[in-house]
């Protein structure tokens, strides 16, 4: 443990939240997975902490970081809740720099003493410490997208090796990701329909990539695409993502992310669907 | 149109389009009997490349069905690549490509066939087009160089990224240099240094030119024309032993990857150098504008004029030397379209002339319509020329206007 933690050991009563963290790249890594927006809620219970991050009322993406990453979680109340600046907090988690050389870890221990306050960072590395501390927000409510799992109709785990590709080339001149899951062919098609023309990616249902294929029924719905483009962070850092849609076209995009301690987090992505004009049905 | 490519061949088809796309914004695709042919021309109309996919480079190929006009067609370059975006994917992933093209229904049908049963099917719109033909004929180049496209490679190496222009001459010796070129208003930052790479005449396959020679043109292009045209070869067929190079961007690194020799025929400094690499499977063609150098040029007027006298002639024979050639309408009003405004003025100085030949490269269109002002003989320091205008020398004397140079007639093409 690091010499910081135990100096300051003593005045932990005084925080409503302290965690601590021998690699702080367990942390970074999951928050980048949802920094699209400048600002996020965290929530923290005693089993972790939830970072939300929304965008336009119509996507919500939520990290979920379990207390067992942590090697020393504590937390007073019953949940504590507050706003931060993501990309700052982000900037100080790698003051070390963000690809720091093999063999040297960066260590985290982040207080928060309460409303009001700022949260505040100590990272440690090879005996340098630098203390960051970050204004505080009031908390915003954040979109409860009602997503069910008894409404969903169809849902899919694919190895995500299969989806960063077409990710990562989306045509983006086209304004929507069209979200094909069917029990029939073609099972599982992504489409964008752009300036160059129409592009389809068809995965069958027995793909070596298709973990669990569970289809009842034809949906296509539409996505905008500036609103999931984003969660393509999330998907380049992950293993598994399994897609869901309930009976309102909502989507439910969830990634499992392991991190170099081999340890599991999991990144949620909600988008509600785009309106189809009547003309187009 | 329909064809189907596998293999390793379908890197070697995406490796041309992404040389093709260092140069131009739309790709002329046109299926013809004797290949697939992909061109482009960038936007100063001073490089042209193109690749000619023959037959055997398919597992299938069919370049219209019996009952069918052929068609051809000119897409958005950006479109196209987005479909071999990642070299590196299109290797590791792609199994088969099916391309296919249908006048009926307006797209061109880009299939590709992935691991784990995964399909992507790109459905691209199009425009329909003539031909883009560039009239050039490297058998009416008197200087020829040909070396294996690693030499070129190694060869352009040192050259600052930012450097515009290259010279290649042939210095006593009979070494042959690479040196970078400098503008004569360049600020002195800019001019304090100068590359300069020689390479012995034992590394050429082939080096036909005098002492003394030397054509500039842009670096940028050369660089992606030896790459790509490197890059070209990996045969796909099992029954063809293919030496195609792999690597980089351009003809240059194409040839370099393919392992090909990278041929380089040129001419008098204004004059279009015509860069080449040909295998069984295909063949590739860039052809850049070169500077034309004043002091050079006032020579060439003199010297150079008498010793080319084939210009209209060539034109209409150019076609039938060389299978890009193939001249209709489209290059007519491709050329048009660039040389209508200046075109009368370039009538006015009409000295004398003869008759240009066809074929020169040339970037700075715009300053084409400052050059009726200029006196015959002290044109601008440094100017390209279109590959569709006549040659550089034509402006200053050339009477005939520039039709007859321009294109054939359009019954040539098939």
């Amino acid at each position: 443990m690091p010499l910081l933690t135990q100096q300051i050991q003593a005045e932990d009563e005084q925080y409503s939240l302290v965690a601590s963290l021998d690699n702080v790249r367990n942390l970074s890594t999951i928050l980048k997975a949802i920094h699209f927006q400048d600002y996020a809620t965290c929530f923290a219970t005693k089993n972790g902490i939830k970072v939300t991050v929304e965008k336009a009322k119509c996507v919500q993406a939520n990290a979920f970081i379990q207390a067992g990453i942590f090697q020393e979680f504590m937390v007073q109340e019953d949940s504590v809740t507050f706003r931060i600046h993501l990309t700052v907090l982000l900037d100080c988690l790698s003051i070390f720099g963000s690809s720091p050389m093999p063999g040297t870890l960066t260590a985290l221990r982040m207080c928060y003493q309460g409303y009001g306050y700022p949260l505040m960072l100590f990272l440690e590395e090879g005996g340098v410490v630098t203390v960051c501390k970050i204004n505080t927000q009031e908390p915003e409510e954040t979109l409860d997208f009602d997503f069910c799992s008894t409404n969903v109709i169809n849902k899919i785990i694919l190895q995500s090796e299969g989806l960063r590709e077409a990710f990562s080339e989306l045509d983006m001149t086209s304004e929507v990701l069209q979200i094909t899951m069917s029990p029939d062919k073609p099972y599982f098609r992504l489409s964008t329909f752009g300036n160059a023309g129409s592009s389809h990616l068809d995965y069958p249902k027995d793909s070596d990539l298709m973990e669990a294929f569970h289809c009842t029924q034809t949906q296509i719905n539409r996505y905008k695409i500036s609103l999931l483009k984003p969660s393509t962070k999330a998907l380049v850092l992950s293993c598994k993502v399994s897609i869901r849609t309930d009976n309102r076209g909502f989507l439910s995009l969830q990634y499992m992310i392991r991190n170099e301690d081999g340890q599991i987090s999991f990144v949620e992505y909600y988008c509600c669907p785009d309106e189809v004009p009547e003309s187009e049905s | 149109m329909r064809c189907l490519v596998t293999g390793g061949n379908v890197k070697v088809l995406g490796k041309a389009v992404h040389s093709l796309s260092r140069i131009g914004d739309e790709l002329y695709l046109e299926p013809l009997k004797d290949g697939l042919s992909l061109r482009t021309v960038n936007s100063s109309r001073s490089a042209y490349a193109c690749f000619l996919f023959a037959p055997l480079f398919f597992q299938q190929y069919q370049a219209a069905t019996p009952d069918q006009e052929p068609v051809r067609c000119k897409i958005l370059m950006k479109s196209f690549l987005s479909v071999f975006r990642s070299l590196a994917l299109l290797e590791k992933t792609v199994e088969k490509c099916y391309i296919s093209l249908n006048g009926r229904s307006s797209r061109l049908v880009v299939q590709l066939h992935c691991k784990y049963g995964v399909r992507k099917i790109h459905n691209l719109s199009f425009q329909d087009c003539e031909s883009l033909q560039a009239i050039f004929d490297p058998a009416s180049c008197p200087h020829v160089l040909r070396a294996p496209a690693r030499v070129l490679g190694e060869a352009v190496m040192p050259f600052a990224p930012a450097l515009a222009e290259v010279t290649l001459g042939v210095s006593h010796g009979r070494r042959v240099t690479l040196r970078s070129y400098q503008e004569e208003e360049a600020d002195s930052t800019v001019r304090a240094m100068v590359t300069e790479m020689s390479i012995g005449e034992e590394d050429f396959q082939q080096l036909q030119a005098q002492e003394g020679v030397a054509v500039t043109f842009c670096l940028k292009e050369f660089r992606v024309g030896v790459s790509d045209l490197r890059a070209a070869s990996r045969p796909p067929c099992p029954a063809q032993d293919l030496t195609l190079p792999l690597p980089s961007q351009g003809l240059l690194s194409f040839a370099e990857s393919a392992n090909l020799s990278l041929s380089i025929h040129f001419d008098a400094p204004g004059r279009p150098a015509i860069f080449t690499i040909e295998d069984s499977l295909l063949d590739g063609h860039f052809v850049l504008a070169t500077l034309s150098e004043p002091d050079l040029q006032s020579q060439d007027l003199g010297s150079q004029q008498p010793r080319r006298p084939e210009p209209p002639l060539q034109a209409n024979s150019a076609p039938h030397l060389d299978d890009f050639t193939n001249d209709d309408i489209d290059s007519y009003m491709i050329a048009m379209e660039t040389t209508a405004a200046s075109e009368d003025f370039r009538a006015l100085p009409s000295l004398s002339s003869g008759p240009q030949p066809p074929c020169s490269p040339d970037p700075n269109s715009e300053e084409d319509e400052a050059e009726p002002s200029t006196v015959p003989g002290t044109p601008p320091t440094k100017k390209f020329r279109s590959l569709f205008f006549g040659s550089i020398l034509a402006p200053v004397h050339s009477p005939q206007g520039p039709s007859p140079v321009l294109a054939e007639d359009s019954e040539g093409e098939g």
